[in-house]
């Protein structure tokens, strides 16, 4: 048997690629965290008026898949920012690869888009759409008046395509990075649904932060409350998957059980953003008590943390990290 | 197009190597790789106690993988598998999303300043001509072999043949062409 | 470009004939734009052969030059030296070319005292006027050999010739007396010839090969490293007897951590072993050799037990690789060394590796020592030197090392010095320092300093402002070895061949070749005469013409190899050896007569008091002493140096890795600071460092101030009795805190 490693010395000094990988940065922490937030005001909303038969009661609602694709259009630009070769940012769409999540994630987005609007049509009510039509340029109302008619006519379609995209959305930020096993942290399935679980509880939270309609309101935190249930169960998946499962995993898992990220993983992301929060609203939801506006703070906070430690900390877990 | 046959490879024989790294700066010379920045490095490990101690000295670079998961990541296809299995990035279809370098397991990708994705490119336009990579051509202890596995004359198969061999991280599942002697 | 495209290899049963862009599977989905496999265009538009001078080996290079500017430097296949493979350094060389602190334009200082570096930029007539006026007046004051050259390097060549020419034969390098000179004189003792460089080494072809400090693969001599290589391809057993883990000793079968300076046990013993069990080679030393029977007693109670006590290595273990050296033999080599001023009996340790060697039978033999072979070339017909040059003036106090063959540096500083020795006539008055950096290179810095604060006149040629030209009066910037044509290298060789150097590119800035500098300085000391060719071209190509070769082939391969001829017995040499007694001299009559010990003595040496640690030092294949340590190409693969510190002592000292630290010798003198490497990779008792670090001239803009400077803590030597070379081993320096 050979004795254990005592002294490794390597040349190799690449920025951004030593000591640690370091390649994405705030950029794609903001991108995956508002593409979160997206999927759940689409899941959410399109929910809630799914829920309800007739429109959506609040009125800050009604807005909100416009709102999204504003959110959407920031997270797009943080991406791009991201790229190092930006002039050719165009090459994602000049091809498909059917191998490559990033290239899915590029398509999706642009799907995305027209989804939304015919969302937004659908959930304007008379007056809204009257000042839409009134602001349109005059030859673009036909098409306007047309679309309108066509998101009445299919409402419900549009509406479960409005929640497919936004999980599709949700689980897409996840499966981004759960598609790279090279990156030892990132190595799970769980990722996926986590993200998306906590795409919907900032997306709700997000909501909350807006004067809504009492019953509508509660449905949001009823709901909520099952997001960070689920998250937390993930985020224990996500744990207890990773450390059972063999050397590379058990060392990535050190990263946040007792390694560099430990403190700011259990403080921020599970205490902050997941249980403070979760007790607020059963709180709330149970015991009757008033509603905390800290409470959907905290939970975006959280949400925003749990992308962070998660990115770097990936792009730190390699298998240089494994004798 | 012709099918591809070849699968071209490298042995490196960590008994010969001395860590001189004449090859990283010979890579650097004849690539052309900016300062800071190395397509090929040095990695030197020591086990044992003091005075019974082993080494091994080890020449890397990109393994031009046989599943290369930056190929399969990048979404704009300039992450490609060329010419006997070499994986090369085509710089005018990079758009430096960094995907590839999150997915490879030897984080043996960098992002040239110009922007585009750079590595070992086993000096393919070397190769295409008849000569050896920059690296092999200069060491002066024969550590480094390349050529075609897939052809039993070739200097790598008999190397692979004929000796004992690992590769790095072969949990990877990237099947890696980078091979080590020892 | 023929030259670059002859290493044509067999890439595939395809060949490599077939090159087509992008077969590659994710292109074809695309394939209206197929992928491109992107030449970076560092082929030059023309490639000049030539030979390297990052080093003194003498590899055969080829350099590519595109628009003007020399893109990379590749091994020449057709040189013996190189074979189509470069050492790092080698490959480096354009971080000199292009390392923008190099001397630009000559300097003069005409106010200041010497070394404050009030230098001021003039014209090449003026610095060359000032310098010819002074020499002539040394000349005239007190005679020629009052002026002496410090010379290493190949260029050196015309200053040697200019010095004699002028009447002094003061011509000294550090790379004698701190460095081969023990050895030399060993072999010359004992086998007629010495082993010069590059070492005449058959270690391709050893079957054992035993290595006493000798760090190959840090000391990367490029031939020599791929011989060594290639031994341990074949399957070679290597022994290394290193205090050391080097990267050599990463390589051995067996590593032998010995005590510093302890080797002449370890060799009497291995010695003692070879020769009670009869494992010598009868014949050679019945045939070759003289003294065997002397021999026999002298280590007679060399037994093992008894070095184990001096070097810690078990009786066993010297045992045990006693039989493995001479199990090898014919073809078994203890490697003679090159840095060999260690202790002060360095030459006694040479002459037990070279009786060892004899023992083996290993001299003259395939995978030992192989007789060079060595091509004629006519010397360009000049007049004699005048009056035979006096010998020289390095007789450090007053004692005399008749078995010195060459010129004494440390001793030429002692003689420049006033009343230091007693010399005939006024001491030396002038330096001409030619590619060596006195200050990093010899011992003793502050005695170097005092000697030079004696001169009249100091001048420096250099490439770039190392610490010596900041001492000078006159600097004279030359032009590295890529701008310039030097005299024909005649490099004594397994095979017999010829190489030129020739200019890549023109000259940079206002730098001028050697051949120009020292002919200018002839011509205004009347010794024209000397210097009668119009230019180094035209001289080399006369001497080669008038040899009888092909001067356009020689310029295009850059090198002409003779036709092989014997170099060891097995192909036919006879053997013959050039000692009074035409015999290898196991026991040194002429040492006997000299009064010197005729057989190697066992000398115990002072060790390091508690709390202190033996300074020990060596190479990084990466840098040539100081000379490289600015070259900022290199740099990008090692940029300092480190204090290497044993782990178990670390930690008790609570001394983590990376820490930085300073070493301060026995007489209180501090270096500058360095971090720590902790390792298992060294004995508690000693540190090792690699040389040329810690500059401190101002003009080294990347250097300045990186890791620390050995030779500044090398404040005490032991002066070798045999050969008057400078022992440096033995320094002791605690390791504190910076
Ligand atoms: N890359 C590179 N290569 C070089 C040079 C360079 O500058 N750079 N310089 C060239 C020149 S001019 C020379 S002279 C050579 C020098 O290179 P060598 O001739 O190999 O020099 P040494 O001093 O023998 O080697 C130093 C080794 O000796 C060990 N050592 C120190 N003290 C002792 C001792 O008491 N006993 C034993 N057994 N070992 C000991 C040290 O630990 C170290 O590993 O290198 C040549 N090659
Ligand atoms: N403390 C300590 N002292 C040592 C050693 C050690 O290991 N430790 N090693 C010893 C050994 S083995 C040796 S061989 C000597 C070597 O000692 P030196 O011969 O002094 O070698 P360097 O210190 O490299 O100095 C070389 C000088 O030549 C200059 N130079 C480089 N190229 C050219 C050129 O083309 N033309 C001119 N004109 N100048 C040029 C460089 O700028 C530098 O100033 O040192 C010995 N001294
Ligand atoms: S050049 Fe050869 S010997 Fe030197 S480090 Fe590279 S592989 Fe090792
Ligand atoms: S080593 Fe990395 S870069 Fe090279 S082919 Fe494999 S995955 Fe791709
Ligand atoms: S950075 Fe370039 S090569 Fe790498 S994945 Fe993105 S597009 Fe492909
Ligand atoms: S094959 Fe070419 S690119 Fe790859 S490391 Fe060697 S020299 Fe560099
Ligand atoms: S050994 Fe290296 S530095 Fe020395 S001459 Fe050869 S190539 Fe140049
Ligand atoms: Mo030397």
């Amino acid at each position: 048997m050979t004795p254990t490693l005592l002294e490794t010395v390597t040349t190799r000094a690449n920025p951004g690629i030593d000591p640690a990988l370091h390649v994405w940065g705030w950029e794609i922490t903001a991108y995956l965290f508002l593409g979160g937030i997206v999927a759940g005001i689409f899941v959410l909303v399109a929910g809630l008026a799914l829920a309800s038969g007739e429109g959506l009661r609040s009125r800050v609602l009604r807005p909100m898949p416009l709102v999204a694709l504003g959110l959407l259009s920031a997270g797009m630009l943080a991406l791009w920012l991201d790229l190092a070769h930006r002039l050719w940012a165009w090459r994602f769409y000049a091809t498909v690869r059917p191998t490559s999540p990033m290239s899915w994630g590029a398509w999706i987005l642009v799907l995305i888009y027209p989804a939304g609007l015919l969302f937004f049509l659908g959930s304007l009510d008379g007056t809204g759409r009257a000042a839409l039509t009134a602001r349109a340029p005059v030859p673009l109302r036909r098409l306007l008046a047309r679309l309108t008619e066509w998101s009445d006519r299919f409402r419900r379609p549009v509406l479960l395509v409005s929640v497919a995209m936004g999980a599709g959305l949700g689980l897409y930020t996840g499966l981004l990075l759960g598609t790279m096993p090279s990156r030892l942290l990132w190595n799970s399935a769980v990722l996926g649904p986590l993200f998306l679980a906590s795409g919907l509880s900032t997306g709700a939270a997000f909501l909350l932060l807006f004067p809504l309609d009492e019953a509508e309101r509660k449905t949001l935190v009823r709901w909520d409350v099952l997001a960070i249930a689920a998250e937390l169960v993930l985020v224990a998946l996500f744990l207890v998957g990773l450390a059972t499962s063999g050397e590379p995993g058990r060392a990535a898992a050190g990263l946040l059980l007792g390694g560099t990220y430990t403190a700011v993983f259990w403080s921020l992301v599970v205490v902050t953003g997941l249980l403070v929060p979760l007790a607020m609203e059963l709180l709330e939801s149970r015991r009757h008590l008033p509603f905390v506006a800290l409470t959907p703070v905290l939970i975006l906070a959280g949400g925003l943390a749990l992308r962070w430690v998660l990115l770097v900390a990936g792009q730190a877990s390699a298998f240089r990290m494994l004798p | 197009m012709r099918r591809e046959t070849r699968r071209y490879a490298m042995t490196v024989d960590t008994r010969l190597c001395v860590g001189c790294k004449a090859c990283v700066l010979a890579c650097k010379a004849e690539n052309d790789v900016p300062d800071g920045f190395c397509r090929d490095w040095i990695v030197e490990e020591v086990r044992g106690e003091f005075p019974d101690l082993l080494a091994e000295i080890r020449s890397e670079r990109c393994n031009h993988c046989s599943e290369s998961p930056c190929v399969k990541a990048c979404p704009t296809g300039a992450s490609h598998v060329n010419e006997g299995g070499t994986v090369l990035v085509t710089h005018g279809k990079c758009s430096g999303c960094k995907a590839c370098i999150a997915a490879c397991p030897y984080d043996a990708r960098f992002v040239h300043p110009k922007g585009y994705i750079d590595k070992c490119t086993f000096c393919l336009h070397r190769v295409r001509e008849g000569l050896r990579p920059a690296c092999v051509s200069v060491c002066p202890t024969g550590t480094l072999v390349f050529g075609d596995r897939n052809d039993p004359e070739s200097p790598v198969a008999r190397k692979l043949g004929t000796r004992k061999w690992k590769v790095r991280h072969p949990e990877s599942g990237a099947r890696p062409n980078l091979f080590f002697l020892v | 470009m023929p030259t670059t495209r002859r290493e044509f290899i067999r890439i595939g049963a395809s060949g490599a004939a077939l090159a087509l862009a992008g077969t590659g599977l994710a292109t074809k989905w695309w394939g209206l734009d197929p992928d491109v496999v992107h030449d970076p265009g560092t082929d030059g538009d023309h490639v000049v052969p030539t030979f390297c001078e990052l080093c003194f080996w003498k590899c055969g290079l080829l350099a590519h030059v595109k628009d003007g500017r020399v893109t990379k430097l590749t091994g020449n296949p057709e040189h013996p030296l190189s074979r189509g493979r470069l050492c790092p350094r080698g490959t480096g060389g354009t971080g000199l070319l292009y390392d923008p602190d190099r001397l630009k334009k000559p300097l003069l200082r005409r106010t200041g005292k010497r070394g404050d570096q009030s230098f001021e930029e003039v014209s090449w007539d003026a610095a060359l006027d000032f310098t010819a006026e002074k020499l002539q007046k040394i000349k005239k004051e007190c005679g020629p050999e009052k002026v002496a050259l410090f010379s290493h390097g190949f260029g050196g060549s015309f200053f040697k010739h200019l010095l004699f020419a002028y009447g002094s034969a003061n011509v000294a390098a550090p790379s004698y007396g701190q460095c081969r000179g023990p050895r030399e004189v060993a072999f010359n003792l004992t086998y007629g010839t010495n082993l010069g460089s590059p070492e005449i080494l058959d270690l391709g072809n050893a079957r054992v090969i035993t290595l006493i400090g000798s760090h190959l693969g840090e000391n990367m001599h490029n031939t020599q490293v791929q011989d060594f290589a290639q031994a341990i391809a074949n399957g070679a057993e290597v022994i290394v007897v290193d205090p050391r883990f080097s990267t050599a000793a990463g390589k051995a079968k067996h590593w032998l951590p010995i005590k510093p300076g302890t080797d002449l046990a370890l060799l009497l013993a291995w010695m003692h072993v070879i020769v009670n069990e009869g494992l010598y080679d009868r014949d050679y030393v019945e045939k070759y050799t003289v003294g065997f029977d002397a021999l026999k007693k002298h280590v007679a109670d060399k037994t093992p037990e008894w070095a184990f006590t001096e070097t810690s290595i078990s009786p066993e273990t010297i045992v045990r690789t006693a039989r493995v050296i001479a199990g090898g033999r014919p073809g078994s080599l203890v490697h003679p060394g090159r840095h060999t001023t260690w202790y002060g009996d360095d030459t006694q340790r040479g002459r037990a590796v070279a009786i060892l060697n004899a023992l083996l039978g290993s001299w003259g033999r395939r995978g030992g020592f192989f007789v060079p072979a060595s091509l004629p070339i006519p010397k360009y017909p000049v007049p004699p030197y005048p009056a035979e040059p006096k010998t020289s003036q390095d007789h450090p106090n007053g004692v005399s090392y008749p078995f010195a063959d060459e010129v004494l540096s440390h001793g030429v500083c002692d003689a420049t010095v006033p009343g230091r020795i007693g010399g005939e006539g006024c001491p030396i008055r002038a330096w001409i320092v030619y590619g060596t950096n006195l200050i990093q290179s010899l011992p003793q810095p502050e005695k170097t300093l005092e000697a030079i604060q004696k001169l009249d006149l100091l001048v420096a040629i250099d490439v770039l402002p190392a610490e010596i030209v900041g001492w000078a009066d006159v600097v004279l910037p030359e032009c590295t070895y890529l701008e310039r044509w030097d005299d024909i290298a005649p490099v004594p060789w397994r095979e017999p061949f010829l190489a030129v150097r020739q200019p890549v590119v023109p000259p940079m800035y206002d730098s001028r070749p050697g051949w120009w500098i020292a002919k200018q300085l002839a011509n205004r000391l009347d010794l024209g005469a000397w210097f009668p060719w119009d230019d180094a071209r035209a001289m080399v190509e006369a001497r080669l013409a008038q040899g009888g070769y092909d001067v356009a082939a020689i310029r295009s391969k850059g090198v002409v190899r003779g036709p092989a001829v014997p170099v060891t017995t097995e192909d036919g040499l006879a053997l013959t050896f050039a000692t009074p007694s035409k015999k290898i001299e196991l026991y040194s009559k002429q040492m006997a007569d000299a009064g010197l010990a005729p057989l190697p003595p066992y000398t115990r040496h002072e060790e390091p008091p508690p709390g202190r640690f033996r300074l020990l030092f060596g190479r990084t294949p990466v840098h040539t002493f100081g000379r490289t340590t600015n070259n900022r190409f290199l740099s990008e693969v090692t940029r300092d140096n480190e204090v290497w510190l044993n782990a178990k002592i670390a930690r008790e000292r609570g001394l983590a890795g990376g820490e930085s630290v300073v070493l301060v010798n026995q007489d209180g003198v501090k270096s500058s600071p360095a971090r720590l490497k902790v390792t298992e990779r060294i004995r508690p008792d000693c540190v090792w460092v690699v040389h040329g670090y810690g500059h401190t001239s101002p003009g080294l803009k990347f250097a300045r101030g990186r890791g620390l400077d050995d030779a500044k803590l090398v404040t005490r030597i032991a002066v070798d009795p045999v050969a008057g070379t400078t022992g440096m081993s033995v320094n002791f320096v605690s390791v504190e805190r910076a």
